[in-house]
């Protein structure tokens, strides 16, 4: 067993007996990690707030065989301004209940580590519309997994668009040839909005207009093509 | 993996708050090898807590009848009320000997990842007492931790309109503890608590 140093975001953490806590952080050059962190529940621990959900933290840690233990931690950045409002908060919880359903443990995915820094800066940064950043996050995350929706040509046989309909299963807008029964007609502002959810560049892109389905839509897309629900969803203020 | 009783004994207790595999163990062979009326006794205590026990229909603590001791206790200011998350925090602020007041348990924080919405916890029995005009203060009493001070900052969001006023514990570095360890979200809350002297 070794020690080693990683720098991850804190994505969540749960009770182990008395005074303990396993936390899973998802780390820059290891994937998922899950460990230990012993005391942190007293009011005296040596980690004192260091390891609370969306804090972006600098670990020394020690590799055990299922679970690694937390020696050392610095706070990189707290995103405090995250934790100090409801609507940044619930959009916050999304991106990390989003990448600890995608990272796999101990599988490095720098580009995931990222994406999810890039949308916890967004969230503290305190410009832009929680909501719409979330659904970017979890757009740009689908298409990190290789399920990038199809937002011009025919999803299914690449005719160029527009088309009308959008097919969550079929990976996108598919053409009247190719659509299927669970394609649904989209209105005028929805397709612009994924897209601005994509563009290259800082969260979030996205004009308002179209969101409210555009968003409906992000969710099911990401929940079909990750096939797990999305719980913190629901909860964000739109 | 053990056979029959033992193995259902291991289940149960695995399904205990805290408890893993390896503590459920630990437990059931420790019953196993106590003497049978220990073991009886244990049963029938949960039992007895399960039968006897209810919720204060005020405040939501656990109590022996329709109200708790708090809720009952006429000395107490029932214009000030502290929110905290469970029954067992009411016995840390009680240690205090601080408070005087009532207190509200929500059972719970808002945890979006948890699928825990403010709907699933008893807030809108707290904004009922509120209306009611029945509270000058609130105290709330959740954790400092993430969805704790969430779910403070959602229910000052909530009950400031309805003209009731609204405070939070403090939050800083512990008595007894060093500043040079303290992090630095709780020495910057400790900082903007501060006081005068
Ligand atoms: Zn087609
Ligand atoms: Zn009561």
């Amino acid at each position: 067993m070794a020690l080693y140093k990683e720098q991850g975001i804190v994505l969540r953490t749960m009770r182990l007996g008395e005074a303990d806590r396993i936390v899973t952080l998802l780390t820059q050059g290891s994937g998922k990690v899950r460990a230990v962190a012993k005391g942190v529940r007293k009011t005296k621990s040596r980690f004192g707030g260091r390891l609370e959900p969306f804090t972006h933290v600098d670990l020394l840690l020690y590799r055990g065989r299922e679970l690694d233990i937390v020696t050392q931690v610095e706070i990189i950045t707290s995103h405090r301004a995250i934790r100090e409002d409801y609507a940044r908060f619930a959009a916050g919880e999304v991106v990390l209940e989003a990448a600890d359903r995608v990272a796999q443990e101990r599988e490095r995915s720098v580009r995931l580590f990222m994406l999810a820094l890039g949308a916890l800066r967004a969230l503290a940064g305190g410009d832009g519309d929680p909501a719409v950043i979330a659904d970017g996050f979890l757009l740009r995350l689908a298409s990190l997994a290789g399920f990038r929706p199809s937002l011009s040509a025919c999803a299914a046989c690449g005719r160029p668009g527009p088309h009308a309909r959008f097919s969550i299963s079929q990976g996108g807008l598919v053409c009247e040839k190719c659509r299927t029964g669970g394609a649904v007609r989209v209105g005028e502002g929805t397709v612009p909005y994924l897209a601005g959810l994509l563009q290259e560049g800082p969260l979030p892109g996205a004009p308002r207009e179209g969101r409210r389905e555009g968003s409906g839509l992000v969710r099911a897309y990401v929940e079909y093509h990750f096939d797990r629900p999305l719980r913190a969803w629901a909860h964000v203020p739109r | 993996m053990f056979e029959g009783p033992v193995q259902d004994l291991i289940e149960a207790l695995r399904r205990l708050p805290g408890i893993g595999q390896k503590s459920a163990q630990r437990l059931a062979f420790h019953l196993l090898k106590a003497p049978a009326d220990e073991a009886r006794a244990l049963a029938e205590s949960i039992l007895a807590a399960k039968e006897r026990v209810a919720i204060c229909r005020e405040c939501f603590n656990v109590a022996e009848g329709e109200r708790c001791r708090y809720c009952l206790d006429a000395r107490r200011d029932p214009a000030l009320v502290c929110v905290v998350e469970e029954p067992a925090d009411i016995i840390a602020v009680e240690r205090t000997q601080e408070f005087r007041g009532r207190y509200h348990v929500l059972g719970g924080h808002i945890s979006p990842i948890d699928g825990v919405g403010p709907d699933d916890l008893r807030i809108r029995e707290l904004l009922a007492r509120v209306e009611r005009g029945e509270l000058k203060e609130v105290i709330v009493a959740t954790n400092p931790t993430v969805e704790g001070e969430a779910t403070a900052i959602y229910l000052a969001n909530l009950l400031k309109p309805l003209g009731a006023r609204v405070t939070r514990i403090a939050s800083g570095i512990p008595v007894g503890g060093d500043l040079e360890y303290a992090d630095e979200v709780t020495l910057g809350r400790a900082l903007e608590g501060r006081r005068e002297i």
